[in-house]
């Protein structure tokens, strides 16, 4: 017994960083199937070469610091920051966009503030920022849903549209592609169209947009299979998804021409994938439960706000790192009560 | 969190409790962690050997280290005390055998700091005699308090559930605080540990006993004995000898869930009465008085019996033992001795733990002794306790924060001992935390948060030792400065006197002085005259 002392307790430990990184992994793969399903190979083939981006990233920093590689990719981390990337890009961007958003995410964003644990901005949001303001149309150019396509791309059709940015011959953007339904919404608002007439364009599905409302619905099943597994906790989510609905329903009842139904916003671009998936990432989210009820109301209602008023028709990135930069102060003022501090019944 | 309990849908091993009338609270977080009781609950407990050498630590107590009374080379007998308290917050030590005292020395004992302390060693010389004991007090209810008080602190008893306080002194509330309420703990919720689950199930209505001493002292009007819903039998028993006494109309044996740290004072009292011992208080500031059920049976010893505390029992378990087991071990056998008469190690041990896995230390000497307080001996395998491995970023995930009872942030108040800002984590409500591991148990980087913690408390009293030197050695340099000021005033005020009676005494002014000058130049004038005769004399002799 000739090791170093160690602290009390001393059991094995129940929870592991790698553990939770692959139940993370795990719980998207039905929303990632949906979306393959919907939009073809090309979010796949974005998958493997973000994961790799960041993989490859993640060990040149770790080298150049003089560590280990293996402790920081065997954490998972990057490879989370990587689907969520890559499901949050369109599915044709070009490779060398995926690389860009990859170094900004992990070496910039992460690694030069820390890396794990320590990075203040959400690394996947980051980089979709990062890529969105600095190349606007390719990260907008969304392919039609499956359903709407007059044309699906076959597995090499998309590896040629990602590495070469070639469509295949005899087809022209315009057969593959279709505004999302958040952007043909903002476009035909902006034109003085009413929701009613928006709503007969065939983007729309039931609730929300076409194909989209069902991958929101399969992100939804793996959300919950976070709650269950108690990787995250409800509080981030549902703050969000109320704050948006809550705002979102206050603007139909006030003017239902201009603005849609609230499940329409829940289940419209990434609110869901948003809501259980990033938000919820507790390296950059608050860490008490107030703070997180706090928190996630914000993004909901920052939500809200940019995709009602603002430039861009979807915010979930630009509201994340909004309130990640609010997330220290509001954990400050949001400690909880510690035992034997008032409150409960005290000392009468 | 204010919502109750009730146990029919308990939770925990829900299918183990035990209905009861009476609402419960809970605390916040706790950890769920396997038992591992039944590895030593189910033989009863068993005396072990009288050792050859006893190593009776002077300190097994909260408080000032006992004064020894007996001389090397002395013989002393069983029961007798070798060293009485110092102070009122102490205890005194007594022999647990007959023998000669052969030394008083530094010996490695049982302490997370694996440092020695003075401990008295006693050769035995097998005979085991009895020294002359005081008169059992069975009538204790027509004596004075303060009588039944005195012999509990004569017999040494103090808390026997970890924090060894001398129990006299929690006793002893004082006449301005009324305590309503005594709350006896058999939670025993560490992991492992079952020498409480046995002592109530063997030994009910003697700690029944000792809980109506108790009583007596404090005058309270309801008594509560909370135990763990994984200890069945103990319950019964217990349930089944208050039965038996006068006691049922104001006690009652309240099974808790089982949960983790359920037995920590503050938790069990919240548990049990809803309410929370305030910050940087004691119980007794909210009416309450809690007690271990080791303790009570001591109390019972030293009252009913005249007997000292010299003997306790202590849990040997873990799978590394070969063959795990309570023992009535005399305070002063060395763990190595317990453990050989366990049947040794059945594998070799990967580490050798006084107390619970959740809170206990390691011993690193083997042969440091037993105290008061050692409730367990715990060798774990490499398989129950594997190496943590590399420690990771915290990545906030929150986990400590839910599962800490005292409701503290532990992430937060890492960060801050990290960076060794004492401030800001006292901020944070450093000192409320109770190191009862949760945080670290559900830690998924591996972080030894409690070491954070007990690092920044201990840095922290270290600094406030140098602040009240410093403001000792500033006040002092102040008082002298002062003194120096005075004095120097007084100086001044004397010299001002002595001017002032000088310059008073030629009240008769200025004619006075002018009388002098005037007399002084006649004397003057005189002398030269004087001298000009003299000169004309000699000039006119030839």
């Amino acid at each position: 017994m000739k090791s170093a002392i160690v602290s009390s307790p001393h059991l094995a430990p129940v929870n592991r960083v790698d553990r939770i990184m692959l139940q993370v992994l795990l719980a998207l793969v039905p929303g990632v199937l949906a979306m393959t399903w919907y939009f073809g190979w090309g979010l796949l083939i974005n998958i493997a070469l973000a994961a790799t981006f960041a993989v490859l990233a993640e060990a040149g920093v770790m080298l150049a610091r003089g560590r280990s590689p293996f402790a920081a990719i065997g954490d998972l981390s990057a490879l989370v920051t990587a689907v969520l990337f890559a499901i949050s890009v369109p599915p044709t961007l070009p490779w060398w966009l995926t690389l860009l958003g990859m170094l900004f995410a992990i070496v910039l964003v992460k690694q030069l503030y820390g890396g794990m644990g320590y990075n203040p901005f959400n690394p996947a949001m980051a980089a979709y920022v990062f890529l969105l303001v600095s190349y606007p149309v390719a990260m907008t150019t969304w392919l039609a849903p499956g359903v709407l396509a007059e044309h699906g791309l076959s597995f090499m059709e998309s590896l040629g549209l990602i590495l070469q940015g070639t469509l295949p011959p005899g087809l022209d953007w315009d057969a593959v592609t279709a505004a999302t339904p958040l952007d043909e919404m903002r476009g035909k608002l902006d034109e003085g169209w009413s929701i009613e007439e928006i709503r007969q364009s065939p983007l729309w599905g039931q609730f929300g947009g076409r194909g989209w409302e069902w991958i929101a619905g399969w992100f939804l099943l793996g959300g919950l299979y976070l709650l269950w597994r108690r990787i995250i906790t409800w509080h981030i989510p549902v703050a969000m998804l109320l704050g948006l609905l809550i705002c979102a329903g206050v603007a139909w009842t006030l003017d239902p021409s201009r603005h849609p139904l609230p499940t329409f916003h829940l289940f419209s671009g990434a609110a869901i994938l948003g809501a259980f998936f990033i938000a919820t990432d507790p390296v950059t989210a608050c860490t008490t439960k107030k703070g997180q009820l706090i928190f996630g109301a914000g993004i909901g209602a920052i939500v809200f706000v940019i995709r009602a008023w603002g430039g861009y028709p979807d915010a979930v990135a630009f509201a994340v790192l909004l309130m990640n930069i609010a997330a220290p102060t509001i954990d400050y003022y949001t400690q909880p009560r510690a035992f034997g501090h008032g409150g409960g019944r005290q000392a009468r | 969190m204010e919502r109750a309990v009730s146990l029919d849908s308990s939770l925990g091993t829900g299918a183990r409790s035990i209905p009861s009338g009476r609402r419960l609270w809970r605390f916040h977080g706790g950890v769920h962690v396997p038992d591992e009781k039944s590895l030593s609950n189910a033989e009863p407990v068993t005396s072990a050997p009288l050792p050859k050498r006893l190593i009776i630590p002077l300190q097994q107590h909260i408080g000032a280290q006992a004064r020894p009374l007996v001389r090397i080379g002395e013989r002393v007998l069983k029961g007798q005390m070798i060293a009485e308290p110092n102070g009122y917050i102490s205890a005194p030590v007594h022999a647990s055998s007959s023998g000669i005292l052969v030394a008083i020395e530094p010996h490695p004992v049982a302490h997370a700091s694996g440092l020695s302390a003075l401990c008295a060693l006693i050769e035995t010389d097998g005979e085991d005699a009895w020294a002359e004991l005081p008169e059992p007090l069975v009538h204790y209810a027509q004596l004075d308090p303060t009588l039944v008080r005195e012999r509990i602190r004569w017999a040494g008893v103090v808390g026997m559930g970890g924090a060894s306080f001398p129990t006299s002194v929690k006793l002893n509330p004082g006449t301005d605080r009324q305590i309503q309420t005594l709350v006896i703990n058999g939670a025993e919720c560490e992991p492992y540990i079952t020498c409480d689950d046995r002592l109530m199930r063997e030994r009910a209505a003697h700690v029944l006993e000792g809980v109506r001493v108790m009583d007596h002292l404090l005058g309270v009007s309801q008594v509560l004995i909370g135990i763990e819903d994984n200890k069945p039998e103990a319950i019964e028993s217990m349930r089944d000898a208050l039965a038996e006494t006068d006691m049922p109309g104001y006690t009652e044996i309240v099974p808790i869930p089982t949960l983790y740290p359920s037995g920590g004072e503050k938790q069990l009292i919240r548990i049990l009465t809803g309410r929370e011992v305030p910050s940087s208080g004691i119980p007794a500031h909210i009416g309450i008085v809690c007690q271990n059920v080791g303790t009570a049976a001591a109390v019972a010893d030293a009252v009913l019996e005249g007997r000292p505390l010299i003997s306790r029992i202590i849990t040997l378990t873990g799978r590394a033992i070969a063959a795990p087991q309570n023992l009535d071990a005399r305070v002063g056998t060395p763990a190595g001795e317990l453990i050989a008469h366990c049947g040794g190690y059945r594998e070799s041990a990967r580490r050798l733990i006084c107390g619970g896995p959740m809170m206990g230390f390691e011993l690193r000497h083997p042969q440091a002794p037993i105290t008061k307080a050692t409730n367990c001996l715990l060798a774990l395998t490499r398989a129950e306790s594997p190496d943590p491995g590399p420690t990771l970023a915290c990545i906030r995930c929150g986990r400590c924060a839910e599962a800490c009872p005292a409701k503290l942030l532990p992430q937060q108040m890492y960060w801050y001992a990290r960076a060794k800002d004492l401030d800001r984590i006292q901020d944070y409500h450093l000192f409320d935390c109770i190191e009862c591991g949760c945080c670290a148990q559900v830690c998924p980087s591996r972080i030894p948060l409690v070491q954070y913690y007990r690092y920044a408390k201990t840095e922290i009293w270290a600094r406030e030792q140098e602040r009240r030197k410093a403001d000792q050695a500033r006040a002092r340099h102040e008082a002298k400065r002062v003194r120096l000021e005075r004095q120097e005033q007084e100086r001044q005020a004397r010299l001002r006197r002595q001017k002032a009676a000088l310059d008073a005494k030629p009240a008769d002014g200025k004619a006075g002085k002018q009388a002098l000058i005037e007399a002084a130049r006649r004397r003057a004038a005189a002398k030269k005259a004087a001298a000009g005769r003299s000169g004309a004399q000699s000039a006119d002799r030839p």
